[in-house]
Formats: structure tokens, C-alpha cells, sequence
């Protein structure tokens, strides 16, 4: 069932040192390809960190881990990921005659791919798979 | 190259500071300078310019305006909307495009000036911090000779060494500062009010015996001090000041108070005509012409030079390093608004301006600038400006010309102006017409002298060869607006209105002789305040492509 | 071993111009003061062991990679050209020249960027200063949509929180810190007020401000319900903002790439001028990339115009949404292009890509990106600020020369530049001197 969230793409500090360790490596897909959810969401969702889940846009879909994000970072219904690959699919084209994409505050629907049973934390695949609607 | 001889054949000649008033004589160029004639009737020139029926000039010298750095370049991101409808500046095989408005692009300048016969400009206002800017954009600026003249007068520095009576260190600060901006001036904008501006709303000095913030010095020791280090560096071009109270009604008591707080020390006061103005503080409808008084005082001051700042009808943008001054006029007209300030050194203010002529004061600043021309007797101590583009764009030059050399038409454009201004100015009564000779004095052979150029501004063996050549014609604006030759070191640059060459030109600037001993003071002052390195703040030569030192002391 | 001092970071904005570097075998192995963003950029950018130019996948001589390039930017008919962010004036400066005589788009990441600031300075102006002057002066310090913890992680130390200034003395305890965001970001660590606003409603909540700095009465439950903040705390704000004796709001990609855009930052940069008849208040955009910022002054002194400039006329036209990349490529316009030193494979929306993946472009590049690996002529240049120099402008226009420490068997930006543009130049018969 999925539910609708406001996404925010952003930089982080590791997605650029990232970027200058190359766009091919580890550090840099990995930071790149999680999205952070509020632990009341997360709990309310029954996610635990590494859990799959997808997010469509009016433009594209992609699956990507979940991470909880620290402390009080994130409001509910908000999602945080660092900008990249990922979070260019979900990007629309249109810039509204200005040049600039809309770029943050993003509708997104989420919905839980693969859930870990409770007390089992989950694996941290890097969320590879994009699809642009179909 | 080495070879090649020019001859200019029979133009009629003005060459004010070698006494040619109009005489037909030949010009010979080769290597890029004026040379004798060769001495061997066997040796023919390689290149003859038939230049019978011609008038013959040195090539003009523009020594305050604004065409390159940093605010420059604001304005012109900051005006889209004045290129739409202006004229395409297209690309050619010896070209690059660009577009005009107030504020044109970099190449289109170069050519622009070119096409009016100038051959060297001066940006007047340049943060030392940002100098490096304005000579990047002096790379994009082929066909033009030029330099900069160095923010001094809300220096943290210079207003500390005054603070504390250290003359030396002042002097070896605006020895190093110059040095290290590549500039050939020290140049003073509302000095003192810049930093009081810094310090609170709508600040400003309204005096120049206010006490500025902090540093509690006055406008006056200011200008007295600065005055006294260009003249002990025995700088070419000595302090240019814009001074306090730039615009307001009331203003040139300010002005008359700056020129006698130099004390004898040289001193060039710039667009004077925006500071010549009687009437109340404030007070629109007392606005009048104090061209009179002060150039009175001028011309029993010889150590006073000044150029104009004429106003002309239309629409410009406003740019200067006086910050205040921005947001006032903001105030007034109530158009967009830049504003910077540049840590430790200065500040800056952008506003679009449109001067009409049915307005009083617009048309009265127009009539003061005439009044100036045509009220000092010596031209030599007077130069053409519009303060591009504050005033104008430099593409008015030649309206100016017009103006100062046909009566009838300056009175026809009175005519068109707000009625009052007859009341208010003189320029009804003021008959004179300037001649060809008087012309190439204010814009070549004066602005040469007066910035301690002397390879430029004349045409005698050594100077350099820039050289414009003008079709005579009853309507002066047409005469100067399209030269038919242009010459640039020896090059012809313009014929008949089409760019054939774009040399990139040098830059003239100072390396004053200075006590180094004091850099260390300097050092330890700059490391403690400033965001960048001490070391990473000269600007080095590598930026300077061609250039040419002018000599201190002469 | 080499010692280089005084060397320039050109990662992100702040353009930090003190860093020592300590050079080993070819490798920068140390980079005193730079922030964790700038090691990195120093440690990672060694010599890459790729060739220099490769065409279609393989390896290529140089020349033939210029010739190859030249022909497919003067066979296009909507040739376009984007990054320079991460370039220095003197590359940016030749990028220019190109589009110029190909009848290209130039355009810079600035559009994708603070182009929506640059829009708004172009509507209303701008009240800013260098930032020696946040330094010397500031006593209220303001981040809207910005979030200097992550993207320029030296700014509160060197600029802007920090510092002991001239009439700052105290340095951070004479300071107060605001945040506006809609996340509590590392940044708001900092803070000393936090006002955490609902996503989309910036607009909304810089036109309370501007209301209350203009006296002008609002009600307090729209207020509310528009910015999730009670209107008292709004009003607080503004008292401290009025009372304040130098102000400064430093804003990002918070504004300029959210729901309003152009009138975000328009709406901002209204506020800092209205604020002027209270008290001294500045605004400034944080710049993110080394040398966005020169790429805007190289553009505009040269064309009148900071981005998104379109020549195919002969002659400059403005138009962002129309000439601006990210639009000439998601509406299949452009038919060839010449990416310098950008990624847009990664950063645009799947539209553009797509289209960008389906013609023929040049790309330039320090490091293999997802953009140089689907680039028909890829060259591998040497990284400015480590192994080239040049010149280049902070987030606050103050101009800085490199100081680079390496040399690289690579070409630099300006050398691949300027050897496409001699073939551009020989193909349409243009001068040496223009």
C-alpha cells in the first residue's frame, strides 16, 4: 500500500567526498542510493535500516534501502536522499521557465518492497533499479 | 614588420601639444610610433593613407569610465532587458558578438571605442581585492590601451595610518597597493562616507570635516593625506577624487572645500558637474548652477585638473563605488538596486537611471556640465566625460562634440528642456564654440598630460602611434561618430567604420618605489581582517599580457 | 616531497585560499586546513590512469579527438554547451569563444544552481558584500535552505560564525544564529534558532517577513497554517532582525530548487533591501561548485548575459526555460553538446539524459563519470587547483589565482579548448585574431 511522502534531495558531506573519490565508487553509491526516512515513520511502517523500499514520482521509480535518519533530522512524512543517479529519476524535466528542474520537495509514493522480520536488522543492497513510468 | 613605414599623406593636422593647429602636414609611423620623416628621398613608404581634405588627431583618450571589474560586469547581469532592443552586435570572422545596452560586453566595448576614434580608456573605481577581475576583462577588451585607478579612500589601512599620523606608512601603502593592484591612480569615492555606510542605515559623511566611524578621521584628512603621498610617490596621475556629496542640491561648497583641502598638492576632481550644485540641502527647487563660482577657484589653482561627467538625455545605468550613493538614488527612483561592500576597501551601488529632459534638475545637470566646458578658458585643464555609463554612454562623445562646437544646436536642445533652466543656468548667455584644436586638446592631448602619459595624446616622433582620422562634415556628431581611419600602434584597426584588426592592446600601470621595510606592517594589519592570503592578494604579471610601466618622478 | 602553501581548494564555494598541500611521489598526500570535502578532493584526484582522449570508447590521439569534436559541434544544428563550474576563467573563457563561432547554447550548472538567484538579482538587485565583511561586521547570521555543515563545511569557522572580527570581537558569542529549513540539518547544530518550516512553503514564510518588516498587519492563523510557525515567532525574528547592527542571510538550494524558485529567492533578496531602512542587512547565495561563480562573470562580461545564453543568430539572446540545458535537452532540441567538466548523466531529470545519451557529445573530465562514459569524444584533463592553474572566483566574486601542486601527463581544459576551437576556427575560416 503505498503512501505519499515530500522528498528532499540534498548534499551530504560523505556524497562529496564521494564525488572525488569518483562516481563509479563505493562511497559514493552507496551514500547516494539510501533514503532516510523519521524513525516514526519507520516504526510505523515496520522498516528497519536496509529494508527495500520503492518511490514513484509523476516521472520515474526507483527502489533504494531505507535508513532511518538521526535523531529528530527528518519530520514525518518527509525523506531526505543525497543527490545522485537515484534521485535524478524522480526529477521531472519541466522548469517552469526558469532553467531549474524541480529539484527538492518532491511527491514521491512510498511503498515497502521487502520488510525484515521483526528483531533481524536488514542486508544494505544498493538500490539499483530505476524505471521511468510505464 | 620591422620595415614598415606608414605615411599619412596631407591630412590636416591637430596636435595640440606639439602647437598643430590645423596645419596640412604628413605623419610617418613605423614600429608602432610616430617617427620622423626619413631624411632619404629614396625611401618610400610601405603603406600611404592619402589623408587630403582629412582632419588628422592623436587617437582619444577616455580617463574615467567604467568598463571593466566588478561591478561593471553586475550591471551587466543585472540590465537583460536593456539588450533586447538594442542593436545586435553580431560575430564575424574578425569579431566576437556581443550586446550593447548601457553597459556593453567586453569585446563590444573595445570595438565600440575603436569605432570612435579612442585608443586608450581608464576604469575609474576598482577594489584593489578585485583587481584581478578588472584585468581579466581587460584581456576581453581588444583595441584599447588601458588601466584602472585604485579604490584608496575608504581603505581600513590608509584611514588608520592617518588615524595614527604615520605619513610614511601611507605612502608606502599606496606605493605597495598600486604595485599590487597593477593600477596607474589612487582614487578617492565619497572618501570617509563609504565606510560610515558600512556602519549604519543610509549612512554617509554630509561634510567632508565629519568624523567617520572608528577610525575617526575626517573626509578632509583623508584627501589632504592621500594628496600628499601621491605627490611624495611623485605619482603620473595624482589622487582622483569623487567627492563627498555626489547629486545633492547644496553640494558644491563641498567641492569648493575639497579643492582647498589639497592644499596646494595636485589633485583631479572627476565628473565634476555632479557636484557643482547651489540651493538647500535636500531641496529640489532651490537646484542651481555653481559652475561659476567653482571654476573660479579652478582657474586661479593650477593644481586642479577636472573632467565633466556630462549628463545626456536617455536612459543609463548608475554604477560607482559610492555606496551610499546607490541607495539614495534607489530612494529617489525607486528602480532595482545593487549593492556590495568589499571588505576593508570600499563599496559599490547599481541602479538604473533615465535622465529626461522635461525634468528640472535632469536638464539642469545637463546645462551645468555644458556650463563647464564652455565657462573654463583652459582646456587643458579640462577634460570630455560622461563617467560612463553614469552620465551617458561614451557612445554620446561625439553629441557632446556637437554640442560644444555648434551653438545653434545647443541652443535648439535647450530649447526642449524644462523652462526653469534658463533661470537657473547660464547656458543660455554662453555663445562660445569650441574649436577642432580645443576639441583634441579635452579629449586627447589634456587627458594625456594630465595622467603623465607622455607617450600619448600627440603625434610627435616617439609617441605612440594611435592616430584617428575624421571626414570633415557641418554636423560635428556625424564628423566624430565615424572616423574614416583608426589607427592603433601603427596598426589600422577601423576603416570607413568596419573593425580590420583587433590588437589586444597593453595595460599602463605604476610600480611606485616604496619603503618594503613596511610591508611587514602591512602584512600583519592585512593577515588579521582579511579572508584571503596576504600572498594569493597581488595581482601578477601573468594577467597582464602586454603592458608598459610609467614612469614615477618625471 | 614538496611543500605547496597557500593553495586553493575549489571544491565547493569557499574557495579556501590557505590550504598547505604535501606532495610524495606524485600524490598529494596531506592537505592542512582543508575541511573533510577538501581532502578529499586533493587525496583523490591523482594522476589517472587513463588515456587522454579516447573516441567512442577507444583510446585516441589528441588531435584526432579535436578534429573529431570540431566536426560534430560544427555539424550540429543545435550544438549546446554546459558545466564550466569546475573549470577555471581562462577554460571558461575559450568555452565562450567556441559557442560563439559555432552558433551554440552556452550555459553553466549555475541553471540547475543559483540560476534562479541570478534571475532575481536581475529583477530587483542585490544588497551583499564580500565575506570579510560577515566576518568583521555580522551580529545576526541567517541560513535559509542551506546547510554549510555538509556542503561548505569551513564557512562557519572561516567566515561566517566564527570569526573574531573588527567589531566582532567575541567572535561566536557576539553572534546570534538563525536557521530557516525544513529538516533539522547538521547545521542546525549551530543554531541558536531554528525555524522548521513545512516543505513548499519558503515563498510563504519570506513574505511574513517582508510583511512584518513593513509593518503590514497579518493574521496569525494563516500565518500559521502557511509556515507550520506561530506568528509570534515570526515577529520575534523580525525584531531581532531590525535590531540587529549588520545582518546577513546566506541562502541555498533550499529556495532555488523548491516550489517558487526564482520567486523564492526574488522574495529574499526584496526582504535584505527592504530591511536596509532598519539596519545594515546583506544577502549572499552559497555558492556550491569552485568556479561557478567565474563561469558566471566569464559569461556575462563576454555576452552581457550569466547563463543560458543562446548564439545561434550571431549574436547573444537570454532566455532561461528556453536556452537553459537542462530544457534544450529534455525537449530534444540539442543535437550535439559539449559537456566541460560536468556531470549532467548523473544530476539531470531521466528526460534530459535520455536525450542527451541519444546524440553526439563531447565531454571533459578529471575523473570517468557516468557522462564521459557514454561521450562519443572523452578526454581525461588534468584537475584545476591540483595539477593545473588558473584563475578562479569565490562565492563572493573575490577573483583567486591556483596554486597547483601536481603536474599531469593530461591536457588542461584550456588545452582541449583551445584545440577543438583551431578546428572550429579552420573549418568556418576564422581568423587567428579574433
Amino acid at each position: 500500500m503505498a503512501e505519499p511522502f515530500v522528498l528532499i534531495p540534498g548534499r551530504t558531506s560523505r556524497q562529496g567526498c564521494g564525488i572525488s573519490a569518483g562516481k563509479f565508487s563505493a562511497e559514493y553509491l552507496d551514500e547516494t542510493s539510501v533514503v532516510q526516512l523519521a524513525s516514526t515513520d519507520m516504526k510505523r511502517l515496520g522498516l528497519t535500516s536496509g529494508d527495500v523500499v520503492k518511490l514513484s514520482s509523476a516521472d520515474g521509480q526507483v527502489e533504494l534501502a531505507v535508513r532511518a535518519a538521526t535523531g529528530d533530522e527528518l519530520p514525518p512524512g518527509v525523506l531526505f536522499i543525497a543527490y545522485g543517479d537515484l534521485s535524478s529519476r524522480l526529477m521531472g524535466a519541466d522548469t517552469h521557465g526558469s532553467g531549474m528542474p524541480t529539484s527538492k520537495g518532491l511527491d514521491v509514493m512510498l511503498e515497502v518492497v521487502t520488510r525484515s522480520p521483526p528483531g533481524q536488522a536488514g542486508s544494505t543492497p544498493r538500490g539499483t533499479k530505476g524505471a521511468p513510468p510505464g | 614588420m620591422s620595415t614598415a613605414l606608414l605615411k599619412i599623406a596631407g591630412g590636416t593636422v591637430y596636435d595640440p601639444a606639439n602647437g598643430i593647429d590645423g596645419q596640412v602636414r604628413d605623419v610617418w609611423v613605423a614600429d608602432g610610433k610616430i617617427v620622423s620623416p626619413p631624411t632619404d628621398p629614396d625611401i618610400r613608404p610601405t603603406r600611404q593613407l592619402d589623408a587630403r581634405g582629412l582632419v588628422v588627431m592623436p587617437g582619444g583618450i577616455d580617463m574615467h569610465c567604467h568598463i571593466a571589474g566588478p561591478k561593471v560586469n553586475i550591471a551587466r547581469k543585472m540590465r537583460p532587458e536593456e539588450k533586447r532592443g538594442a542593436a545586435p552586435i553580431r560575430r564575424t570572422r574578425l569579431t566576437h558578438s556581443g550586446t550593447l545596452g548601457s553597459v556593453p560586453s567586453t569585446f563590444t566595448t573595445g570595438y565600440l571605442y575603436a569605432g570612435l576614434g579612442y585608443t586608450t580608456a581608464f576604469d575609474a573605481a576598482v577594489p584593489p581585492l578585485l583587481a584581478r577581475h578588472a584585468h581579466e576583462e581587460f584581456a576581453d577588451t581588444p583595441c584599447l590601451d588601458k588601466g584602472l585607478y585604485v579604490l584608496m579612500g575608504n581603505n581600513h589601512y590608509v584611514m588608520q595610518s592617518i588615524q595614527r599620523r604615520e605619513p610614511d606608512k601611507l605612502q608606502a601603502f599606496v606605493g605597495w597597493l598600486l604595485g599590487a593592484s597593477k593600477g596607474l591612480a589612487p582614487k578617492l569615492v565619497n572618501p570617509g562616507g563609504v565606510e560610515v555606510w558600512k556602519h549604519r542605515p543610509a549612512g554617509n559623511v554630509r561634510g567632508i570635516d565629519d568624523q567617520v566611524d572608528y577610525f575617526d578621521v575626517t573626509p578632509r584628512q583623508i584627501i589632504r593625506a592621500m594628496a600628499e603621498a601621491a605627490d611624495a610617490l611623485r605619482l603620473p596621475h595624482p589622487v582622483h577624487i569623487h567627492c563627498n556629496n555626489l547629486g545633492l542640491p547644496g553640494n558644491w561648497t563641498t567641492t569648493l572645500e575639497t579643492m582647498k583641502a589639497l592644499d596646494g598638492h595636485r589633485g583631479h576632481v572627476t565628473h565634476i558637474q555632479f557636484h557643482s550644485y547651489g540651493g538647500g540641502a535636500g531641496d529640489e527647487d532651490t537646484f542651481h548652477s555653481k559652475v561659476a563660482e567653482l571654476a573660479d577657484y579652478h582657474a586661479t589653482h593650477d593644481n586642479l585638473t577636472i573632467d565633466v561627467g556630462q549628463v545626456l538625455f536617455g536612459e543609463t545605468t548608475s554604477m560607482t563605488g559610492d555606496g551610499p550613493l546607490g541607495y539614495y538614488l534607489h530612494k529617489i527612483y525607486g528602480g532595482k538596486w545593487f549593492s556590495s561592500d568589499t571588505e576593508m576597501e570600499s563599496g559599490c551601488g547599481i541602479t538604473p537611471i533615465k535622465y529626461r529632459n522635461k525634468s528640472l534638475v535632469h536638464a539642469l545637470q545637463w546645462a551645468i556640465g555644458l556650463e563647464w566646458y564652455l565657462m573654463v578658458q583652459d582646456p587643458w585643464r579640462v577634460v570630455m566625460s560622461t563617467d560612463h555609463p553614469n552620465g551617458g554612454s561614451f557612445l554620446a562623445y561625439p553629441q557632446i562634440v556637437r554640442l560644444l562646437m555648434d551653438r545653434s544646436y545647443r541652443h535648439e536642445v535647450l530649447k526642449t528642456c524644462h523652462p526653469q533652466v534658463l533661470k537657473r543656468s547660464r547656458l543660455a548667455d554662453l555663445d562660445r564654440e569650441y574649436s577642432l584644436y580645443e576639441i583634441a586638446i579635452i579629449t586627447r592631448a589634456g587627458p594625456a598630460r594630465i595622467l603623465g602619459l607622455t607617450h600619448k595624446g600627440h603625434l610627435a616622433p616617439g609617441a605612440d602611434a594611435d592616430i584617428t582620422i575624421y571626414t570633415p562634415n557641418e554636423n560635428k556628431e556625424t564628423m566624430f561618430a565615424l572616423p574614416r581611419v583608426v589607427i592603433k600602434s601603427g596598426t589600422v584597426i577601423v576603416e570607413e567604420g568596419e573593425i580590420r584588426a583587433t590588437p589586444l592592446g597593453k595595460t599602463l600601470h605604476v610600480q611606485p618605489e616604496y619603503d618594503v621595510e613596511i610591508e611587514a606592517d602591512i602584512r600583519t594589519w592585512f593577515e588579521k581582517y582579511y579572508t584571503i592570503r596576504f600572498r594569493n592578494y597581488p595581482v601578477s604579471d601573468a594577467y597582464l599580457h602586454d603592458s608598459q610601466t610609467i614612469p614615477c618622478g618625471t | 616531497m614538496k611543500i605547496v602553501e597557500d593553495a586553493t581548494c575549489t571544491f565547493c564555494g569557499c574557495v579556501c585560499d590557505d590550504i598547505t598541500l604535501k606532495v610524495e611521489n606524485q600524490r598529494i598526500v596531506e592537505a592542512n586546513k582543508a575541511c573533510v570535502l577538501g581532502k578529499a578532493w586533493f587525496l583523490n584526484h591523482q594522476i589517472e590512469d587513463r588515456p587522454s582522449c579516447l573516441i567512442d570508447g577507444k583510446p585516441a590521439p589528441l588531435d584526432e579527438g579535436y578534429e573529431r569534436a570540431a566536426s560534430i559541434l560544427c555539424e550540429a544544428k543545435y550544438p549546446i554547451i554546459y558545466g564550466l563550474s569546475d573549470s577555471p576563467c581562462e577554460a571558461q573563457r575559450v568555452a565562450v569563444s567556441l559557442a560563439d563561432w559555432i552558433g551554440a547554447n552556452v550555459d553553466s550548472t549555475t541553471s540547475v544552481c543559483h540560476g534562479p538567484s541570478g534571475m532575481a538579482l536581475q529583477g530587483v538587485g542585490e544588497v551583499t558584500c564580500t565575506l570579510g565583511e560577515v566576518a568583521n561586521r555580522a551580529d545576526l547570521v541567517m541560513f535559509w535552505g542551506s546547510n554549510p555543515a555538509e556542503s561548505h563545511p569551513r564557512h562557519f569557522t572561516r567566515y561566517s560564525l566564527m570569526p573574531k572580527g573588527m567589531f566582532v570581537p567575541n567572535g561566536r558569542k557576539d553572534r546570534t544564529c538563525v536557521v530557516v529549513d525544513v529538516r533539522r540539518t547538521k547545521s542546525v547544530k549551530a543554531a541558536d534558532l531554528f525555524f522548521q518550516i513545512p516543505p513548499r512553503k519558503d515563498f510563504e514564510a519570506i513574505w511574513c517577513l517582508r510583511a512584518l518588516a513593513a509593518d503590514v498587519a497579518l493574521d496569525a492563523d494563516q500565518v500559521e497554517r502557511d509556515t507550520g510557525i506561530p506568528l509570534a515567532r515570526w515577529q520575534d525574528l523580525m525584531q531581532r532582525m531590525k535590531s540587529a547592527r549588520f545582518g546577513v542571510i546566506f541562502f541555498g538550494m533550499g529556495l532555488t530548487m523548491t516550489r517558487g524558485k526564482h520567486c523564492n529567492t526574488e522574495a529574499l533578496l526584496a526582504l535584505v533591501r527592504d530591511m536596509n531602512a532598519h539596519t545594515r542587512f546583506v544577502v549572499k547565495p552559497n555558492r556550491g561548485h569552485g568556479n561557478v561563480t567565474g563561469a558566471d562573470n566569464v559569461v556575462t562580461w563576454r555576452t552581457g548575459y550569466p547563463f543560458g545564453v543562446n548564439l545561434a543568430r550571431g549574436y547573444p539572446r537570454f532566455n532561461p526555460g528556453e536556452y537553459t540545458t537542462s530544457d534544450t535537452l529534455a525537449r530534444g532540441e540539442a543535437d550535439a553538446a559539449l559537456i566541460v567538466s560536468a556531470d549532467p548523466m548523473s544530476n539531470l531529470a531521466q528526460a534530459a539524459r535520455a536525450h542527451l545519451a541519444s546524440i553526439p557529445y563531447v565531454a571533459l573530465d578529471p575523473k570517468e563519470t557516468p557522462t564521459t562514459r557514454a561521450a562519443a569524444v572523452a578526454f581525461t584533463v588534468a584537475a584545476y587547483g591540483i595539477q593545473t592553474g588558473g584563475t578562479v572566483y569565490r562565492l563572493d566574486d573575490v577573483p583567486i589565482a591556483l596554486r597547483p601542486a601536481l603536474d599531469s601527463p593530461h591536457p588542461s581544459d584550456q588545452t582541449v579548448l583551445e584545440g577543438i576551437e583551431r578546428c572550429v576556427r579552420q573549418r568556418k575560416g576564422i581568423g587567428e585574431f579574433a
